[in-house]
């Protein structure tokens, strides 16, 4: 099997990130909240990417920031799949009042705009990691809803399901043996760009002051720390930046690249 | 010579395959076949799926379907081999010299748009007429091809004509920009066998009367026996035997040939009724939710044990709704099932898993009767666990006594659906049903999607695993050859009535009501003449009403 040069990319960007973030107190060669320098110092072999705002060594925040920034992401994305796809699949075999009830719910969820859903949230609830995995991981469960629901449907009505049904099979069987084995790599796909969109997320909220809290690190938040450098030419600001980018980039790669080599298996053309 | 419209010679045609492990490349799908159409005749391709008879059909015009490449021979049309001609010749000849009807009329014709509009459009966009010549030519066809109200059914929508209706309309959009050569690809497949022989009739009486020559693909031996002047037999990508209508059909030389010839020639034995039925169905009547038609009414047929009672009708009779009823996905709104003894609560949910294991079904696609992720054991090997309990090594020996019994083998345990072919995946279909030791087996159209020759087989597996398990059969079908192979009593069902109903002596012997007896001439006999023969019983009918 070959892997193409893009997804080769991808791989091997999303899984240093991951191996960063995983090992980040090995890896960090100061402590998180320690001041270590003097405000913006420039690149130097003691200081690989300067200092911050107060001083503290940027590599040092910018490896915590990417194992909080991550850490939310990949479990806010696991509750938005794991509530998302069982609701989705329930509401396609149930129908009936059931499906109606849930996707009315999901239409109502879905018509405010997420940011400010979760802005006004979090700004009467007490903002931790906690909440904010809720939150986040709830919200963007309406989206996956959609998606299961969608391909449920489809596969619903095909004659093997029809069939177990006839057998007298649970629901249970049909949805987890016969549904979701064939809804699995639309819904894997969507997985991929579902946690880029969390990383945005939490960066975003983070940037506004509602995500992570100081002096714990995350990337949107070092930017927010930053930004006032960028009008005396400090570069500080940019570097979660670009970090940012760069993960939801190449989990984008890999995403396509599955998505790909499941539908082929099935003798499908993407 | 100089009639020769259409000369091919060696061709061969190859694509690229895309293999569920390793890499793609490129096979020979047709092996240098070579043949000659003289001008106003006709050619039959036959041949089951797979055998490049529509491909071989298309090559008449230089194309190759998606990834399909015409990789050598020479295709010579009018005198010209069009297969060195540039794309602007091509393009000159495609729809002008040479047209194309396919299979499926519905998919072909857009549906936004008037048909007049898509018959004349070829025609006129190869500068033959013009728009108003166009039309009355168009209006010409429609007339001699036997549409209603020729002169105002071009302004309609595809939708507003029926299936048979619209697939004259695209032998029309064909024959109007007045081609040397229509290339026919299964016109009459995707219709019933009632209106299949309007079609035919009409199809047939337009190449006459035009003049033009024709290429007829189908797998049907019958049908075409009945348009061509020549029949090339065809199986996978080389030619099996070419020659005379009648030389092919009363005198096949090549042993594929002669069972093509012979296919659905079982002999099946009626047995007669026994006091008790297996499955009395008690005027039932039933309705799709939030519609006011009956689609059932009134049906009361039964059927004993180890019995096989077929249900015929055309598409819309209302056969497949009596299966939905009697497997319990539609109750129905009136009436009762009594089944082994017992009356089955209408609703599938309320049914006892002992009635859900005696009473299986098996689809008419066994594409999707399968889920593409289970392995041919756990299909089987499921309603054992679900019935029975069965686990491991127990488990595991029946599964490999059932693909025994479907003459498969244990060595497919471990594949999937992709990897078989269509006579397989029906047979673990079969299997699957057997694994529960039903005492009924619905078989919802289950040879129809196959070809002749596997289609036989599976009925004769079916007919040898009834004597085997004593299991019963209500086999829907539209097919009466298969009827004729298989039942024991037969019901006609027509418009969610059944309109004849008995044993298979009684319902096949006259004097026929007139659905019944419309519905057994139209089925395509093999022998020379047979169309218009039945064309004339037919006026002769009109006549004397």
């Amino acid at each position: 099997m070959r892997i193409p040069i893009s997804a080769m990319i991808g791989l091997f960007f999303t899984g240093l990130y991951f191996f960063i973030a995983i090992f980040a107190p090995w890896l960090a060669p100061y402590g998180m909240t320690e001041a270590v320098g003097d405000v913006w110092e420039p690149a130097s072999s003691t200081h690989w990417l300067g200092t911050d705002s107060i001083g503290r060594d940027l590599l040092t925040r910018m490896i915590y920031g990417g194992r909080t920034t991550i850490w939310i992401a990949t479990a806010a994305t696991i509750l938005s799949f794991t509530t998302g796809s069982v609701l989705g699949l329930l509401a396609a075999v149930i129908g009936g009042w059931v499906d109606q009830l849930l996707s009315r719910l999901v239409d109502l969820l879905m018509s405010i705009p997420s940011l400010i859903f979760a802005l006004v949230v979090l700004s009467v609830m007490p903002v931790t990691v906690t909440v904010l995995i809720l939150v986040m991981g709830l919200l963007d469960s309406t989206r996956v809803y959609r998606l299961a629901r969608a391909v449920a449907v489809d596969i619903n009505v095909m004659d093997y399901v029809e069939a177990a049904k006839l057998r007298g099979e649970g629901r249970s069987w049909i949805i987890f043996r016969e549904i979701l084995p064939n809804a699995l790599s639309p819904l894997v796909a969507e997985m991929g760009l579902r946690f880029i969109f969390m990383v945005l997320f939490v960066s975003t909220l983070s940037f506004l002051g509602l995500g992570v809290q100081p002096p714990a690190a995350d990337w949107g938040g070092i930017v927010k720390e930053n930004k006032e450098g960028i009008v005396y030419g400090i570069p500080a600001a940019l570097v979660p930046a670009v970090a940012i980018a760069t993960l939801a980039i190449s989990v984008n790669l890999v995403a396509d690249w599955v998505l790909n080599r499941t539908t082929s298996l099935k003798g499908g053309r993407g | 010579m100089s009639d020769v419209l259409l000369k091919v010679r060696d061709l061969k045609i190859g694509a690229t395959v895309y293999p569920p492990s390793g890499k793609p490349h490129d096979i020979e799908i047709v092996h240098g076949v070579s043949f000659e159409l003289e001008k106003g005749k006709v050619l039959g391709l036959i041949g089951e799926s797979g055998a490049g008879k529509s491909t071989i059909g298309l090559s008449a015009m230089a194309y190759g379907r998606g990834g399909v490449k015409i990789t050598g021979g020479e295709v010579w049309v009018n005198g010209q081999d069009i297969l060195q001609q540039g794309i602007r010749d091509l393009r000159r000849l495609r729809g002008a010299d040479v047209t194309y009807v396919s299979q499926s009329a519905a998919a072909s014709f857009n549906p936004a748009k008037k048909i007049m509009e898509q018959v004349t459009e070829a025609a006129i966009l190869q500068g033959k007429f013009s728009r108003k010549e166009a039309e009355e030519r168009a209006v010409r066809l429609f007339d001699k091809l036997g549409l209603p109200n020729p002169e105002t059914i071009g302004n309609r929508y595809p939708h507003q004509v029926s299936g048979g209706q619209l697939q004259r309309c695209m032998t029309a959009l064909a024959l109007c920009p007045e081609p040397d050569l229509v290339v026919f690809d299964e016109p009459t497949t995707a219709l019933d066998v009632t209106t299949q022989i309007d079609v035919l009739m009409a199809i047939k009486a337009a190449i006459r009367d035009t003049g033009v020559a024709a290429l007829y693909i189908t797998h049907d031996l019958a049908v075409v026996a009945q348009v061509s002047d020549d029949i090339m037999v065809l199986r996978m990508g080389e030619m099996v035997e070419y020659g005379p209508v009648d030389q092919i059909i009363n005198n096949p030389q090549e042993e594929y040939t002669q069972a093509l010839v012979s296919v659905r020639s079982i002999d099946h034995e009626e047995k007669l009724p026994t006091p008790d039925p297996l499955l009395t169905v008690n005027h039932v009547t039933a309705r799709y939710r939030g519609t006011n038609f009956d689609v059932l009414r009134n049906i009361n047929v039964d059927l004993h044990e180890g019995q096989t009672l077929a249900v015929v009708g055309e598409s819309g009779s209302g056969k497949s709704t009596l299966a939905r009823v009697i497997t319990g996905l539609l109750p129905p709104s009136d009436g009762q099932i009594d089944f082994n003894g017992r009356t089955l609560s209408p609703a599938l949910e309320q049914r006892s898993k002992e009635d859900l294991r005696e009473l299986q079904m098996i689809y008419q696609m066994a594409d999707t009767a399968m889920n593409p992720r289970q392995t041919v054991g756990t299909i089987i090997g499921r309603p054992l666990e679900f019935y029975f309990g069965m686990r491991g090594a127990e488990k595991r020996k029946r599964i490999a006594e059932l693909l025994e019994e479907i003459e498969m083998g244990d060595g497919f345990i471990d594949r999937y659906p992709a990897e078989l072919s269509g006579g397989q995946k029906q047979r673990v279909c079969i299997a699957r049903a057997l694994a529960a030791k039903p005492k009924l087996i619905i078989c919802d159209e289950v040879t129809s999607a196959l070809d002749p020759l596997v289609a036989d087989g599976i009925l004769k597996l079916l007919l040898n695993l009834q004597k085997i398990e004593n299991v019963a059969y209500l086999f829907i079908t539209h097919d009466l050859a298969t009827v004729r192979a298989i039942a024991d009593s037969i019901a006609v069902m027509y418009q969610g009535k059944v309109v004849r109903y008995g044993t298979k002596s009684e319902v096949l012997s006259p004097p026929f009501d007139d659905y019944t007896d419309l519905l057994l001439s139209s089925v395509p006999e093999m022998k020379l003449g047979w169309l218009e023969e039945v064309i004339a019983h037919r006026k002769m009918e009109s006549a004397g009403n």
